[in-house]
């Protein structure tokens, strides 16, 4: 069964589309990053998956209606939203308390035991707290809830890069296996490079790539072009260029019919793109590709 | 949780294979209504707050009372005697009353808007605790209020009761007197149906509507409380020259006739007067009731679709 499967999704605020047709479909046990600028529609999928807005279309989360089913679906569904959302009056010992008494599949000594590597002390508030470690508090409670699908909106937002680097290094060791999937949606596009299975870019409420990881290794590639060769390299319709400490680096498209590897690799060092530059490069044809289009249109 | 505590060295695997443990819906509401207090501290600090102004009052009364006056008190015809000796007694009662009554009001008007504010409904959204959960347990806190400052009523009263006796006595007076005047049992059952049937029963609609004002209001809720029913009389005055609506709000904040302290009267002998049959077969308690539960209904419906403000 698909964690997360969607068909048509749709979802207006007014006249602005948000969700416009989105097909999807999230297997189990995937670790999925959804990328994507401020405003592509990445909240607003994720807040339908959780069953916090309605929608248009159909969606099925965990086999059930997120909308309909929500009540059932948030025992085995936990979720951390894009700002810090524990309220400022809520001591440490009390979240423990409330989270144990409410939720069946939380483990409250996983939970110390992550506390207890922090210097949060239990008697504390959460406004005593700093933001890194109020970030810390909600990922301990989070982290503890055996949950199959966790749902994360900037997950390490407001943190430093040393608590960045821990949290995912916990969600890799402490959180992940095979029956749990996790969606992740994040601006540090360099921190989730390794950690995901999945990667899907969204802009303007539509899915403009959707891979596995694997098919991300295998279809594109960057080259670092020699500079001599620069002008073969460009005939072979790279989709994207850059300039690199005066040198030109062209990300390619392999399933195109006019390039594969080893002609590349003729032309400079070959290495897989980041995850940023594949984005810079997958939103930059967007707007080209709107814009021939658009011209095409005119003649 | 005890069951589980052996599962951290196990890999996440084995751990998946604990079997969640099943909560009832009451343990929900249990954890609901503590969170609410967590919260809302004030909710019982501020009855025993004015419960100890109180105390400390009428210790510095009876003790500043001249030595002369008691005597002169004790010597009053009986009727008066007892209407100056329970005077204290009623106006402690009506003072905690009062309080818990308006923080309750407040209480209702913040507990739905409060955790938009503070964008902690997606935390708490996050958890498998329902709308429906969630907004009863907020609803039943003014019930809370209720019996908890009936239960501060009495011991203050009762406290009032051996600090005044002891007084009486030093002065060589008859203790027996102030016991019979004052009866706390019978004045306690008293207010705990009043409290029940006019705080809980009568005046449902009312935290029924400010929990919905609540949940419906982006900001400022205590004027959009405060704004339709103003509206509507408006208009009916205006339109019709009438004023129909004023005169239901009124009953509805007054009462019935019943209910309504005749001067001279005290609560006890108004609240004697209106039996549980008389009360419940008005017909203004059900409807209220009614519309009690169309409001909570509403606001369960209307915390689903918001979120942070």
């Amino acid at each position: 069964m698909a964690c997360i499967e969607a068909h048509g999704l749709r979802k207006a605020f007014g006249a602005t589309i948000a969700l416009d047709n989105v097909n999807l479909r999230v297997a189990e046990g995937r670790i999925v990053g959804l990328i994507g600028p401020n405003g592509a529609g990445k909240t607003t999928a994720l807040n339908a998956i959780l069953g916090l807005t309605p929608y248009q279309g159909e969606l099925r989360v965990l086999g059930r209606d997120p909308w309909t089913e929500r009540d059932q679906l948030m025992r085995d569904v936990s979720f951390i939203a894009d700002v810090a959302v524990l309220p400022r009056w809520l001591r440490v010992s009390q979240a423990l308390d409330y989270v144990a008494g409410v939720h069946p599949r939380f483990n409250r000594v996983k939970a110390e035991s992550f506390l207890a590597k922090t210097t949060i002390r239990r008697a504390s508030k959460v406004r005593e707290l700093s933001k890194g470690m109020v970030t810390q508090l909600h990922l301990a409670l989070v982290m503890a809830i055996d949950a199959r699908l966790l749902v994360l909106d900037e997950p390490t937002l407001g943190l430093d890069i040393l608590y960045r680097k821990q949290f995912y290094d916990s969600l890799l060791n402490d959180y992940l296996d095979r029956s749990r999937t996790i969606v992740v949606a994040t601006h540090h596009v360099e921190e989730v490079q390794d950690v995901l299975t999945d990667l899907i870019f969204i802009n303007r409420g539509r899915i403009v790539l959707d891979y596995s990881m694997e098919e991300v290794e295998s279809r594109y590639l960057e080259v670092m072009v020699h500079p001599e060769q620069l002008a073969a390299a460009r005939a072979l319709k790279p989709i994207h260029e850059r300039q690199v400490f005066g040198r030109s680096v062209l990300l390619f498209d392999l399933t195109s019919d006019h390039v594969d590897r080893s002609q590349l690799a003729a032309l400079g060092d070959v290495r897989m793109p980041s995850i940023a530059d594949l984005f810079v490069a997958v939103m930059g044809n967007m707007a080209g590709n709107q814009a021939g289009q658009a011209q095409g249109e005119a003649r | 949780m005890n069951t589980q505590s052996n599962a951290i060295p196990e890999s996440p695997l084995e751990s998946q294979a604990v079997a969640p443990a099943l909560i009832s819906p009451a343990r929900r509401m249990y954890w609901s209504l503590r969170r609410e207090l967590w919260e809302n501290r004030s909710l019982y600090i501020a009855p025993l707050a004015v419960a100890a102004v109180v105390l400390v009052a009428f210790l510095i009364g009876i003790l500043a009372l001249p030595h002369h006056r008691m005597p002169a008190v004790f010597a009053l015809a009986p009727a008066k005697q007892r209407a100056a000796i329970e005077l204290p007694y009623d106006f402690a009662a009506g003072l905690i009353m009062a309080i818990a009554f308006f923080i309750g009001l407040f209480y209702c008007l913040d507990a739905l808007q409060g955790e938009r504010r503070d964008r902690s409904i997606l935390f708490w959204k996050s958890l498998p605790v329902s709308d429906l959960t969630t907004v009863l347990s907020k609803a039943s806190i003014p019930l809370f209020l209720l019996l908890f400052s009936f239960a501060v009523t009495v011991v203050t009263q009762f406290i009032m009761l051996l600090l005044s006796s002891a007084v009486v006595r030093a002065n060589g007076l008859n203790v027996a007197t102030l016991w019979t005047d004052v009866s706390l049992f019978q004045r306690s059952l008293m207010l705990l149906y009043h409290l029940l049937t006019v705080h809980g029963l009568w005046y449902a609609p009312l935290y029924g509507y400010l929990l919905l004002v609540s949940a419906w209001a982006r900001r400022a809720p205590f004027l959009w409380a405060i704004l339709p029913p103003f509206a509507i009389y408006a208009v009916e005055k205006i339109a019709f020259n009438t004023s129909h609506f004023a005169v239901w709000l009124a009953y509805r904040f007054l009462g019935p006739e019943a209910f309504t302290v005749t001067p001279g009267g005290t609560l006890m002998n108004v609240m004697a007067a209106l039996t549980p049959a008389k009360f419940l077969s008005l017909p203004g308690l059900w409807i209220g009731l009614a519309i009690a539960v169309a409001f909570l209904a509403a606001a369960v419906r209307l915390r689903r679709y918001r979120g942070p403000i």
